[in-house]
Parts: structure tokens; sequence; C-alpha cells
């Protein structure tokens, strides 16, 4: 039977790419169908009415959304290049990483880059000691899969790309050199995986989108 | 095994907790639980889940696995000879996984707003919380397929996440003199819920709802007493 594979997502959304870097990982054709935030697609809001958002997953008629949950049915139904380990321990591991990354990642870049005054201290603070984690999980490997690009490098896309160009965008600075040495490796090594490299939005459109979008911080540098 | 081998952190109030003795008792696993005391974290605690020091932790050798939802799939994924808290479909599995993603992060929170909430925005959570139940109801009619429970005739995953909100629903539904599960508009999930607090693995871990509802008021007293934030 003929697969049929569709991915709803948004050119600059880590989430929906996230899904796409999975899919050129493990060589799957898909169709893909880029959503306008304002205007959301019919389709999109039938298969997902409950969060109308980017990603949205269909394989064969049957529809799936929410990034991570996406990733483990991918992994699961199409075997190669596993992006979970095989031991129950490391996989709680990864899940639990990625899910860390999911709930308080993303807030904390985005305090740091459009609040001011003490609240963006606050919030710089608070993604310092994040980053801090990330860091620390590292430990040796080249990446957080070991020898290979796994579920939580994926999920670590807002790390390893779209940081840099928020710091860009809003003028501001999170990932020290001097301070996240192993996770501004990782980060190289990250997005010149071919399959990530594919993947990932163009920096200079991104940067003037959020600009354009979202106004150019107020910056206090 | 031997009983100490596997030890859940816990509280008996807490729902998260439920989640990994409800998956224990499935696989029919004996562990040691250890109660955490309440307003204080233990060094245990502090040593197996740095980075959010919360409640429950599953320490399973030596090895600490925290967030309910993980260690309830880990708990699947050890023990294979127990009876499978996951289906085998992956796509089955994903619905499942997605659904609990959904009452933690959305249904839950709404929850967790009515209970401070005056006016406005009480009615505001309130709503939020119905239209949940109304797309868990749905949810149950496809997930069971005419069986007893969302993972068809044992508990399952969604059972479990679910499930184990229990409790509180029926504290909020006394404390706001409300009824959330409903035989006219949620008559599946009301049978559910009775088949869930039955079930043998759920009955010896799911608190009596007098006993939460005379802990709900000593947790609002508490947050009440609380010195306001330091800035």
């Amino acid at each position: 039977m003929a697969e049929e594979v569709l991915l709803f997502g948004f050119w600059g959304s880590p989430f929906s790419r996230r899904v796409e870097m999975v899919l050129k990982l493990k060589g799957i054709e898909y169709k893909y169908i880029d959503e306008d935030f304002s205007n959301k697609s019919p389709s999109l809001l039938k298969y997902n009415p409950i969060h109308k958002k980017v990603p949205v997953f269909v394989h064969n008629g049957k529809h799936l959304a929410e990034s991570l949950v996406i990733l483990e049915y991918i992994d699961e139904t199409w075997k190669d290049h596993p992006i979970l380990p095989k031991d129950p321990y490391k996989i709680a591991n990864a899940r639990f990483w990625a899910k860390f990354i999911d709930e308080k990642y993303l807030s904390a870049i985005w305090k740091s880059c459009t609040s001011e005054g003490k609240e963006r201290e606050k919030a710089v603070e608070e993604t310092s000691e994040l980053l801090q984690f990330l860091e620390n999980e590292l430990k040796e490997q080249k990446y957080f899969g070991g020898e290979t690009i796994g579920l939580v490098d994926i999920a670590a896309n807002i790390i390893g790309y779209w940081l840099e160009i928020f710091e860009e965008a809003f003028g501001v600075e999170l990932l020290r050199k001097e301070k996240f040495p192993k996770l501004c490796n990782w980060a190289n090594e990250f997005v010149s995986v071919s399959a990530i490299k594919e993947n990932l939005p163009p920096r200079d459109k991104l940067i003037a989108f959020l600009r354009n979008r979202f106004g150019v911080g107020n910056a206090s540098k | 095994m031997a009983k100490n081998d596997v030890k859940v952190l816990g509280a008996w109030p807490s729902p998260y907790v439920m989640r990994p003795r409800i998956a224990l008792n499935i696989k029919s696993v004996n562990y040691e639980f250890l109660e955490e005391t309440f307003g204080s974290k233990s060094e245990l605690l502090l040593q197996s889940n740095p980075v959010h020091k919360k409640i429950p932790v599953l320490i399973h050798g030596d090895k600490p696995i925290c967030e309910s939802m993980i260690i309830v799939e880990y708990i699947d994924e050890v023990w294979t000879s127990g009876p499978s808290i996951l289906p085998s479909d992956p796509y089955d599995r994903a619905i499942q996984r997605f659904w609990a993603a959904y009452v933690d992060e959305k249904w839950f929170a709404a929850m967790r707003g009515l209970r401070s909430a005056q006016g406005e925005e009480r009615k505001a959570f309130l709503d939020q919380v119905t239209e949940g139940l109304a797309l868990l109801e749905e949810a149950f009619g496809k997930c069971s397929k005419g069986k007893a429970f969302f993972g068809g005739d044992r508990i399952g995953l969604l059972d479990i996440a679910f499930g184990s909100f229990l409790g509180w629903l029926k504290v909020t539904e006394k404390v706001n003199g409300v009824k959330l599960l409903d035989e006219a508009k949620t008559p599946g999930l009301v049978k559910w819920a009775e088949r869930f607090c039955a079930d043998a693995a759920v009955k010896s871990v799911m608190p009596e709802t007098e006993k939460l509802l005379e802990f709900s008021k000593v947790l609002a007293a508490k947050m009440k007493g609380a010195p306001p934030p330091k800035n």
C-alpha cells in the first residue's frame, strides 16, 4: 500500500521542524503544507480542533498532534535510524529531558527576549540555569543521544538553532561560549547533520519575521 | 523481586503519585512507599529529583525515574510479564499519550485554576473544565470501542492519567457545589469512573473523598497563611 504522509507546519516553527528533521533522518517521503499563523487552514482546524496548532501529522488518514507524541509515533512506525534507545531507563531519561525542554525553555527564552528591566534579568538568570542543566547532561557525548542524534537532540533544536536567532533578533546574549562550551559545541555538531541542516528555516528570514511580528526588543543591552 | 528494590517517593493526596502506584499494582510488583512529610522535602527526594524536586519519584535499584507518566511507561517497559498498560499499535499508543498530555497540561490546569478563582474567572475555568470533560467523553467513546476502559478491557495509560484525578474531581464538585461528571452530559465517563475506582489496582491507593476534602482545607489554609512571595 502506498504510504500517505502529510505534515502541516509553519516554516519558522521549531516544533514542526522537529517532525521534518526526523522524517528526513529516516528517509520518509512526505507532503508538506505550510500554515499561515493568522489564517489557519480548515484542514488544520479539522485535524487539530483541540490545540489548533502545528505540527499536525497525518499518516494514511490517521492524524496526530503534539510534536513529541508525533516523534515517538514516527520512531515506532519506521524503524530505521531509531531516535530512542532500547534500554527502558535510558528511554525514560530521554523522555524526561524532552518534556523538560518543552515545558521550560521556550517560555524562559521568550521572556528573556521580550521583557525589560528586572523581569528580563530574572528571565535571563532562569534561562542560564536551564541551559546549565543541559550543559551538565551532555557529559562527554557528541549528542544527547550518544553517538547519533536522538529524541533529546531533536527536542533541543530550539537551543541548537533558534536560540541564536532569538539572540540576534532581540539583542540578548544567553548561550555564552565560556559558560556553556559543551552546549555550544553540540549546537555546531547538531546543525551540521544533513537531515538537520536541510530543515532549518533561513536565518535572515526568521530574524526579519521575529522583528516584524514581535517588534525589535526595546533592548537594554 | 525483593520489596526494597522498588521504592516510590510520594504522598497519599497526590494524584501524580497515584499513577506509578496503580501501574505497579497492575504488574503485581511489590514496592516500598516512602511518604514525604507535607511542607518539607526529604534529602532523598532532593537527591533523586534535583531538577524538579517533586514527587513522585520511582527508585528502581539505585536508579531514580521522575515525572509520573514517564514512570508509568517505564514500569510498562520493564515488567513485561504483567498485563500491558500501553496498547501495541503505535497509533493507539500515540492517541493515549496525546490525551494524557491534554489532561495534564490543559484540563487539570483549569481544575487547579478553579481552586482559588472568584467571579468571572471562576466561571471561565468551570467552562474550560466542562468543555474538557465533553472532549474526554468523546475520546472515551473512540478509545474504549465499547469496552470498559480507555485502554479496552483493562486499565491503560489514559485511564491512569485521567482516573488519578477523580478524587480531586469529587472534592471540586463538593467545594463548588457543581456536578462535573453528569449522567446526562458524560454518561460514558460516569460509568467509567465507577469502574476505575472499583478496580483492584486502584482501590487501595485512591484516597477517600472525605479525607481529601479535609486535606484540601489544610492546603487552602496553608496557602492563605503563606507569606507573600518576595520579588
